[in-house]
């Protein structure tokens, strides 16, 4: 039957085309990110100096660690409000009960090397709650998270009485500060941390089925995967990434503010987004999250050197987040939901 | 091909004396059915016989309260134990079990991906791609399995869950209404698709709800009704009218010849008609690569019929006509007047009243009560400034359930709890709500019961008695059979027109683009 043939043509053409796409949709950020280097070379010579480059970097290693447990959780389809609260609140208490009760709000319970197996556990800690709420308790994610957000930040204000936690041991300053093979540290674990999670999401069954579960947890379910525990693992870990990242910015500091983290999280949403992880789930990569974020720090670093004055980055941000929302929109070629 | 030929005696699957029931309703009753080796199984019931419940107890989704499931004679698996019930039997399900976003590799291989040995145990994406390719290639289904799933057809989509599932080694299909969602050409390969399979050993259980599906594809039919048992005989044994008494319980007209409205409504239909402008008039309308020149006429009192194979265009058509689409030539005239094009609001406010294709997508609100949903499209009627009155609305929604017989709690029942037949009754009654000038209605049957096409047939019959013209596009004979005459478009063209009274053959052959 000739009927059978015909439909054949337009498919091909149509599948072509689309596996293109679909490729290039993870690039999608680096012709951006280009362009902003040889903009910022325009602004300012100083730009393209290693060492302004890597001050970029090391200035978004903490919070891109964020933004890779946002883009892991949003890739299960859920979301993770609080992370910007553990940020903060996980040395925050590691710095409580670390420090001698005196200039600061200080505790002294332990020894000075309890401070990072604090910080960490703080993270998991809070994670697990997470997976108890959203997970056990089928609780609303969004909505839990929020609630979570709240309480945290305002426990971290509570313990350290709105006040900044300073004079911190040598263990939790270590990794912000130090220099491996002639980089910081903190952009070797970002750049680590990012290597590893594209190869667990890209290239094992536990990290194909956070897309399985975002695309359809029916159908994930059906498959064998066990969806619960894949989401208390994500969520745990993505807890984990903060309090990590926290660690590194009061490294870099030496110090822990009790607003450490705070607002950090619509950076980290736009980052995500940006970059092609969809907020409804199952789309997106780490990879194109981290050219999201890398972008945002860019374009701040070029406005900076471009003396635009302090009191209008904040405005400045919210329409670079916009626009860069549009380009990804045009360049991906997909409605964003 | 598989080790059935072996225990050719064996039954492949078999329920024996199962009962289900959720709280007080009772969902099966003492049900037993054996399905036998290389056989096409028919099971046929109305919405509500309990199809489904038997459905997931051969499939290890439930357990039954009573009775036993066993396979190849030997007992079910536990029902946690996933992986020997897929080892054993699949269902391609109406709503789709895949992962839209990743590609057809990955959805067949999904959680059971290949790894590599050696330095760590990563996925291998070529092996995957590999083993994949040769499964499809193996039972002849023609897909790009790289491409994400979300990009292919229903057809396609439904082949590669079939290939799937043979390739957890089941050799045991149950197919749930897999016809739903096709067009008649992708149909009649399904069908030739089922017939190879079963010539290699592949056991299908089929449920549709198109009688002549079963009669064309089936060896053997079983019946529920109301939770029971009723019949199970070869299918050539069973007449058509014994098979709708066994369903329905009754006679009834649907498969009879087609019925006339009584002559008195049809001559004031006729003087009407003439009278005034018609209902709805579609005039030189295009739109580039689905149809080109489409021009029609609806009068009032009248129902046409809108018939094509897949790619006629007459999908795209009837959703310009409402606005769910722009049509980029042409103009859509509803009673004489112009409402803008590619406006939904505009076309409604015009008079249109209309169901959409996909009930689920376009059609409701799932979780919105029964009232809610009829008189979504007419706030203006329930109400003043922006307030809606509630008790209104509910006496509107109780309406609405008496025309069209809705099986349901009250006007407050949130249409998810209905069953497939009433929620599209729903639809109809929303389409209905507004008393259309013009009634456009796109699949209005698909996916429903015997008697519950009846009633949605007679409901648009009853408003073309009021005056409205009607315009049925449809896959489905039985449908255009009560139409007063059928517009047939090939090719994004209209070809032809038959007046009521057409024979099956000559209708297809127009369909098909064959000149007779």
């Amino acid at each position: 039957m000739s009927t059978d043939v015909r439909p054949a043509a337009p498919a091909i053409v149509r599948r072509a085309a689309g596996l293109r796409i679909a490729r290039l949709r993870d690039l999608a950020l680096v012709p951006a990110i280009l362009g902003m280097m040889v903009v910022g070379w325009i602004v300012s010579p100083a730009f393209l100096h290693w060492t302004n480059l890597q001050n970029v970097l090391q200035q978004q290693s903490e919070v891109s660690l964020l933004v890779l447990a946002e883009a892991l959780v949003l890739l299960t389809g859920r979301m993770d409000l609080s992370l910007e609260s553990t940020f903060g609140l996980a040395p925050g208490i590691a710095a409580w009960l670390v420090l001698a009760p005196g200039v600061a709000h200080g505790l002294g319970w332990l020894p000075a090397g309890w401070a990072i197996p604090i910080t960490l556990a703080v993270g998991l800690a809070i994670g697990l709650t997470n997976g108890l709420l959203i997970v056990r308790f089928g609780l609303n994610g969004f909505i839990v998270t929020l609630g979570m957000l709240i309480v945290l930040r305002g426990l971290l204000t509570g313990i350290s009485g709105g006040k900044t936690f300073f004079n911190l041991p040598e263990s939790m300053i270590y990794l912000g500060n130090a220099v491996w093979l002639g980089l910081p540290a903190s952009i070797w674990i970002c750049v680590i941390l990012y290597a590893v999670a594209i190869v667990v999401t890209g290239y094992t069954r536990f990290g194909r089925s956070l897309y399985a579960i975002g695309g359809n947890a029916d159908a994930a379910r059906a498959a064998g995967i066990r969806v619960d525990r894949v989401l208390w693992t994500t969520l745990a870990v993505a807890s984990l990434l903060a309090a990590l990242g926290g660690l590194l910015l009061t490294g870099r500091l030496a110090s822990v503010a009790a607003a450490q983290g705070s607002g950090a999280i619509f950076t980290v949403f736009a980052a995500a987004v940006i970059g092609g992880v969809s907020l409804s789930g199952g789309r997106g990569t780490i990879f194109g999250a981290f050219t999201g974020i890398l972008l945002l720090y860019l374009i701040q670093n070029v406005l900076t050197l471009g003396g635009v004055p302090a009191q209008w980055i904040g405005a400045l941000n919210g329409a670079i987040i916009l626009v860069a929302l549009i380009i990804s929109r045009i360049t991906s070629g997909q409605a964003q939901n | 091909m598989s080790a059935v030929p072996e225990r050719a005696t064996d039954a492949v699957a078999a329920a024996h004396g199962v009962t289900k029931r959720f709280g007080g309703t009772v969902a099966l009753d003492d049900v037993s059915l054996t399905v036998r080796p290389g056989e096409i199984h028919a099971l046929v019931g109305r919405n509500g016989a309990g199809k489904s419940t038997l459905v997931a107890l051969l499939t290890g989704l439930l357990a039954p309260d009573a009775g036993a499931v066993t396979f190849g004679g030997a007992p079910a698996p536990p029902v946690a134990d996933r992986e020997a019930w897929r080892r054993r039997v699949a269902c391609v399900y109406q709503k789709s079990t895949v992962i839209p976003a990743l590609s057809v590799a990955e959805n067949v291989f999904l959680n059971r991906q290949d790894r590599r040995r050696a330095p760590l145990p990563l996925i291998s994406w070529r092996s995957v791609r590999r083993r994949a390719r040769e499964l499809l290639r193996a039972w002849e289904v023609d897909v790009d399995v790289e491409q994400p799933v979300e990009r292919l057809t229903v057809e396609q989509r439904q082949l590669v869950e079939i290939a799937r599932a043979l390739s957890h080694g089941s050799r045991f299909i149950i197919l749930d209404e897999p016809t739903a969602q096709l067009d008649g050409q992708a149909i009649e390969r399904l069908f030739q698709r089922m017939r190879a399979l079963r010539d290699q050993g592949v056991t299908f259980l089929f449920i549709s709800h198109h009688l002549e599906e079963v009669y064309e594809v089936c060896d053997i039919v079983t019946v529920l009704r109301d939770a029971r048992h009723v019949v199970t005989a070869p299918a050539a044994e069973l007449s058509r009218r014994d098979l709708v008494a066994a369903m329905t319980g009754a006679a009834t007209g649907l498969i009879a010849a087609p019925v006339g409205r009584s002559t008195a409504a049809e001559a004031a239909a006729v003087a009407a008609r003439a009278a005034v402008a018609p209902a709805l008039r579609v005039g030189g309308l295009g739109l580039p690569g689905l149809f080109a020149d489409v021009s029609f006429a609806v009068g009032r009192g009248e129902i046409v019929g809108l018939a094509g194979a897949g790619g006629s265009g007459k999908m795209a058509l009837a959703e310009c006509v409402v606005g769910l689409r722009r049509a980029e030539a042409g103009t859509v005239e509803i009673a004489g007047t112009r409402p803008r094009p590619g406006d939904v609001a505009a076309a409604l406010g015009a008079g249109v009243g209309f169901v959409p294709q996909d009930r689920h997508r376009q059609g409701l609100v799932p979780a919105l009560s029964i009232a809610e949903n009829v008189t979504m499209t007419i706030p203006d009627r329930i109400g003043r400034y922006g307030f809606i009155a509630p008790r209104r609305r509910d006496a509107l929604g109780a309406r609405s359930i008496d025309d069209l017989a809705i099986k349901a709690s009250g006007p407050a029942q949130p249409v998810a709890a209905l069953s497939g037949g009433n929620q599209q009754k729903v639809v109809m009654a929303r389409a209905l709500a507004g008393d259309p000038k013009a009634l456009v209605l796109l699949q209005p049957t698909a996916g429903v019961d015997v008697k519950a096409k009846e009633t949605l047939l007679a409901a648009a019959e009853d408003a073309a008695g009021a005056g409205a013209g009607v315009l049925i596009v449809s896959d489905d004979l039985d449908d255009l059979r009560r139409c007063d005459r059928v517009v047939v478009m090939f090719k994004g063209a209209v070809v032809g027109e038959r007046p009521r009274g057409w024979r099956d053959h000559d209708l297809i052959a127009a369909m098909e683009g064959i000149a007779t």
